[in-house]
């Protein structure tokens, strides 16, 4: 187990006229090499809680062990935690701040002290890995397309080479082909290095193709931890959330409750194909 | 660090003194601060004081938000204290080799941090009670008569509340690209003052930036719904004296009245 949660609770605001309770008795363990989808409406405190997993935020009441060590822990260094947990945040190309795309990739190894060879190596081989076109290496990050700037700051954190990868809503403004090419992205990475990913969004279909393992948040609380497909079985309860199954399992139960005996916890279009035609050669 | 600034900060509530037009409260804080520097008689603080917790308490504010603001002016107020009781000529009362301690000083200083404290107090406690905007159309009415002169009023307060308005988003800004930064490996907090001063331009140029694009965006927004300035400009809760009002400025004026008679009597 890498990463253990236990009992997490978050207060924001605390003695002020404007007191919100975030996390409501977090509990959850994350095991290595992990490809982990976090779902929940606006405010449910999916961004909370990642930024608990890397110490930027402290936990009101409860623990969290990296690792097997308590990060709360008065010897514990959270400049190691930071470098091995990697956070993407939303619209990460806000940070963006050098005069070339390659400088800014060099900020977070530069910063882990290495020396300027392997700063630049990592940086060069984060780049790579999201797909950033060569020739623009070294253009000012504000000349980019949304697309590139956003790769080029997923790849500023990659450079730190992470052992634990957490994107909040990597695709986020962008269209339909960036982010799917994001998101291939990732899971090849995920696929090739064996790293950890926690992926936050707040569309289904976005992550229902990719992980492996799907929390769901409301208000703070961890309604649902299990297989994509388990989750989307309590679609209904999901609506009450103010989120929304894929379509696709929408489809199918309606099929369903129509009299064709279909597979309904189909997640890929390929696999609702499969289990239509099946059902209908039946007919 | 950044949420303790609480200058231009509101703290909901339903209070009597929430409900007050915010020309009433401006009056009041502009009538209180001069009602300080009447004299250095000790029952014009008593009084003052008295009033002053009269009006936290109507106003639902918890004492400790209101103190908060001191934290702010606290360097100040020290500084203004220690040189005061250090500088100040008269019966020395106590002394170590150049440094006296003089009855007067003592009592000036304690005077300059009680008005100081009254002062901070009585203006955090109208920001608390009024929302900026309110604020902001309260003062663009009260100081109407200097368009006159040809100053540009309204185009002044409505700079101001977008001003107000940008405090909290900002900061917001500045937290997130700090906490992005830090995800980096950034360190803000340790290392000399040349370190410190490096380690902002990862948090600046992104925050000046953003600053510059929500300006335009604002900007364009503003034009698309034809804002052309405050000729001709109608409100669409324009500010009206309830009868709650009329007693507020009545309970001003008495204050105001006590405060001088007091001067006079005493001083």
């Amino acid at each position: 187990m890498l990463i253990i949660l236990d009992k997490v609770n978050y207060v924001y605001s605390e003695g002020s006229g404007f007191e919100k309770k975030a996390l409501d008795d977090v509990s959850l363990t994350i095991d290595k090499g992990e490809f982990i989808g976090l779902i929940g409406h606006t405010g449910s405190g999916k961004s909370t809680l990642t930024q608990h997993l890397n110490g930027l935020l402290r936990a009101t009441s409860g623990s969290i062990y990296y690792d097997g060590q308590d990060i709360y822990d008065k010897g514990f260094v959270m400049k190691n935690l930071r470098s091995k947990v990697g956070l993407v945040f939303q619209y990460p190309e806000h940070q963006l701040f050098e005069s070339d795309v390659f400088t800014d990739v060099c900020f977070g190894p530069k910063n882990l002290g290495l020396d300027k060879k392997e700063v630049e190596l990592r940086a060069f081989q984060a780049l790579e890995m999201v797909g950033f076109p060569k020739e623009l290496f070294y253009n000012s990050p504000f000349e980019l397309s949304g697309g590139q700037k956003r790769r080029a700051a997923i790849a500023g954190v990659l450079a730190m080479k992470p052992e634990v990868l957490i994107l909040d809503e990597p695709t986020a403004g962008l269209d339909p082909k960036g982010r799917d090419e994001i998101l291939d992205q990732i899971k090849k990475l995920h696929d090739e290095t064996n790293i950890t990913v926690i992926l936050v969004s707040h569309s289904m279909e976005d992550v229902a193709k990719y992980v492996g393992r799907l929390i769901v948040l409301d208000h703070g609380k961890v309604m649902y931890d299990d297989t994509p497909k388990k989750v989307f079985r309590n679609y209904k309860e999901l609506e009450g959330m103010g989120l929304a199954a894929p379509q696709l399992t929408y489809i199918l139960n309606d099929l369903k409750e129509k009299g064709l005996d279909v597979y309904t916890d189909a997640i890929t279009m390929e696999e609702a194909a499969v289990t239509v035609k099946k059902a209908l050669g039946g007919y | 660090m950044l949420r303790d600034i609480t200058i231009g900060q509101y703290y909901p509530s339903n209070s009597a003194i929430h409900k007050l037009d915010p020309r009433v409260k401006l009056f009041w804080t502009l009538i209180y601060i001069i009602s300080l520097f009447l004299g250095q008689h000790i029952l014009i603080y008593a009084i003052a004081g008295l009033f002053l917790f009269a009006c936290i308490r109507m106003s639902k504010v918890p004492v400790k938000f209101i103190l908060r603001g001191l934290k702010a002016v606290f360097m100040l107020l020290l500084f203004s204290v220690i040189f005061n009781i250090f500088l100040t000529d008269g019966e020395v009362i106590f002394q170590v080799w150049k440094i006296k301690i003089t009855k007067e000083g003592i009592y000036i200083a304690t005077a300059m941090a009680v008005r100081l404290v009254f002062l901070i107090m009585g203006s955090s406690l109208m920001t608390l009670t009024t929302t900026p905007n309110d604020l902001t159309d309260g003062l663009e009415k009260s100081l109407g008569f200097l368009k006159v002169i040809r100053i540009p009023v309204h185009e002044i307060s409505m700079m101001m509340s977008i001003a107000l308005r940008f405090i909290p988003i900002l900061i917001d800004e500045t937290d997130k690209i700090m906490k992005a930064q830090q995800a980096r490996g950034a360190d803000f907090e340790t290392g000399g003052i040349v370190k410190k001063a490096k380690a902002m331009v990862p948090l600046l140029v992104p925050l000046f930036i953003s600053a510059i694009r929500r300006a335009y965006d604002l900007a364009t927004a503003m034009e698309a719904k034809c804002y052309r300035g405050g000729e001709g400009r109608t409100k669409m809760k324009p500010l009206k004296y309830r009868k709650a009002d009329a007693v507020a400025y009545a309970v001003i004026f008495a204050y105001l009245g006590v405060m001088i008679a007091v001067k006079i009597c005493f001083v």
